[in-house]
């Protein structure tokens, strides 16, 4: 990538295939992103999405080692995982220490399909394992871009559906319950897609680094309004906007990874907007005409 | 990464197996160093285990990454990385105001976007200095070759360092991790234990980072000390199990590792966390049998 020739034309960037793919696939995994990172943080579960992203690793890598579409292992492993954290815990919620223990296990299971893979399947590529760990959104093909359009685009489209009975269920469960709302099966099914959304961002941002992509929208989002619904749209707004400016900064120098870029402007816009808001006291998020939205 | 299955074979013997593999000079300090950091590992994961803080835990781990990663960069040793990188987290994650009663949880997001930020920095450091990107798998992943006697000393310091301090803060430790309101009244410094115990697992962290590598360390501090609370609720019944089951794991994914072509990070994960099963379903059986006893799930402490 020409550094100097771009720096003049920045818009010249999307005459190439590769970065109208990445652009295609990264605002499917930045709205998904920032609307399941919005409830992940509300409902203080920011660990169980630090271990699916850790196992997306894992399932990455047996799929490579099993010589099968990398998506594939990817999917089935998070969005497996996710369903049995929410399976093990009372609420649909699993203990830490629970959480912790089963995926320490899973990323050691992770190191052996990595030694597996580099053992037989080496000639293919040595480096699976790092752009698994930190993403390689510039190296997807198009059909991928595409696929990971349409799986972000489903993704946001659940979050959307769910969010007044979830918001319902995260702020006061106990009263949802009694209303008839389903707390547990959304519990466990807001993990399922929580470890599809890890799914979807290991392509573009890497296991490693997708957390920040979670969280940091999302924590920034809650700086700037107490209205629930403002927060999720403005969650899934920064992250588009993150996202798409870090795919420029990787375009642009040509040697920071793309990802890291996000990650970085994700974090930096966190800390300007947390630093910003910090003197006025803010109140909680107003979840009362939510509640009394939902309430059937 | 690397395993050692080339020069190795089973004889069926396993006291002829056991000397064969200790006449190697690196399988001695991986087994030295290795009791080093289970035992240091095991007791300040089980107090992290009590004070619910596998996230701060597992973050101040991975973080060695980019610290070793620099430390390459710069030409320094890798463990001085792992240290200033997971105490510098350890520091990070302790300036984080306390739960103030917010709508959402400020501090998990922090400690969540920082892992991802400094990890981030690891793979830049890795890809603007392309000389050593062979060595990230060993960074994350850990590896048993190349301990040094020199390296097995300092270990060995670290980890008499780590237990004498929990010994030490043992007391108000306990009663600040259990019932931190009770130990305010009766003047403990909640806080500053809260700080000084987060460096304490980030120099545990650094420790083990350099056996287990970075993304593995968390096993080691997490899973033998959950299967410890899971056995007995006794605080110091608890350390020593805690301590005594990391050793063994390490010690046999070692010796299991040296004979089979799969990495050490496999097997004392695989082995820490089968040892977690089994924990639990003693605790089952045995929870069935003591019907309306108490919870054998947190320790029970006499202040």
């Amino acid at each position: 990538m020409n550094g100097a020739w771009a720096l003049a034309d920045p818009l010249g960037m999307l005459s190439h295939a590769f970065m109208r793919d990445a652009f295609l696939a990264g605002t499917g995994v930045a709205l998904a992103s920032g609307l399941v990172g919005f409830f992940l943080v509300l409902r203080s579960q920011v660990f169980t999405g630090d271990a699916l992203s850790h196992v997306a690793f894992t399932g990455a890598l047996a799929a490579l080692a099993a010589g099968v579409d990398l998506r594939l292992g990817l999917f089935v492993a998070t969005v497996g995982v996710g369903i049995l954290l929410g399976v093990l815990g009372p609420r649909g919620r699993a203990d830490d220490v629970v959480i912790g223990s089963v995926f320490a296990w899973v990323l050691g299971l992770g190191v052996l399909f990595l030694g597996i893979y580099t053992t037989t399947r080496s000639t293919a590529g040595g480096n699976a394992g790092v752009s698994v760990l930190f993403g390689s959104i510039f190296g997807l093909s198009s059909s991928s871009a595409v696929d990971a359009l349409v799986v972000g685009a489903g993704l946001s489209l659940v979050m959307v559906v769910a969010a007044r009975p979830l918001l319902f269920a995260t702020v006061d469960p106990a009263v949802a319950a009694a209303r008839g709302v389903p707390v547990r099966p959304l519990g466990i099914g807001f993990l399922a897609v929580v470890g599809a959304t890890a799914g979807e961002a290991t392509q573009a941002v890497g296991a490693l680094l997708l957390l920040g992509l979670l969280t940091a929208p999302a924590a920034t989002a809650f700086h700037l309004t107490n209205r629930p619904l403002r927060a999720m749209a403005a969650a899934a707004v920064l992250a588009l906007a993150e996202v798409w400016a870090g795919l420029t900064v990787g375009y642009v120098t040509g040697s920071i990874p793309p990802s890291v870029a996000i990650v970085t402007l994700a974090a930096v816009v966190y800390a300007l907007v947390a630093l910003a808001t910090r003197p006025r006291r803010r109140a909680p998020v107003n979840a009362a005409p939510i509640i009394r939205q939902s309430v059937p | 990464m690397t395993t050692v299955a080339s020069v190795a074979g089973l004889s069926g013997n396993p006291l002829t197996d056991l000397s064969d593999m200790l006449a190697y000079p690196f399988m001695v300090n991986a087994f030295r160093a290795g009791a080093a950091v289970a035992v240091v590992a095991g007791v300040v994961g089980w107090f992290m285990v009590l004070r619910r803080q596998s996230f701060a835990g597992h973050t101040i781990a991975v973080v060695g990454f980019p610290g070793a990663a620099g430390a390459a960069v710069l030409g320094l040793a890798a463990a001085d990385g792992y240290v200033a990188f997971c105490v510098i987290a350890a520091l990070a994650i302790a300036a984080v105001p306390p739960a103030t009663r917010r709508a959402f949880s400020e501090e998990s997001a922090v400690t969540g976007t920082v892992q991802a930020v400094l990890l981030g920095l690891g793979y830049l450091f890795v890809t603007l200095y392309h000389g050593f990107v062979s060595s990230v798998d060993a960074l994350l992943f850990g590896s048993m070759l190349g301990i040094t006697t020199g390296q097995v000393a300092e270990l060995a310091v670290v980890a008499v360092c780590g237990v004498a301090a929990v010994a030490v803060l043992w007391r108000p430790l306990l009663l600040a991790s259990v019932v931190p309101d009770l130990a305010e009244v009766r003047g403990v410094p909640v806080r500053l234990l809260s700080t000084a115990f987060l460096v304490l697992l980030g120099l545990a962290a650094a420790a083990a980072s350099q056996i287990t590598g970075s993304l593995l360390v968390f096993a080691l501090l997490v899973m033998p000390a959950a299967t410890a609370q899971r056995l007995t609720a006794r605080p110091l019944a608890g350390v020593v199990a805690s301590a005594a089951i990391g050793l063994v794991v390490t010690w046999a994914g070692l010796a299991v590792a040296y004979y089979s072509p799969y990495p050490i990070g496999f097997w004392i994960t695989t082995l820490a966390f089968a040892a977690y099963l089994a924990a639990h379903l003693v605790a089952l059986v045995r929870e069935r049998r003591v019907r309306g006893g108490r919870s054998l799930r947190r320790p029970l402490v006499v202040a």
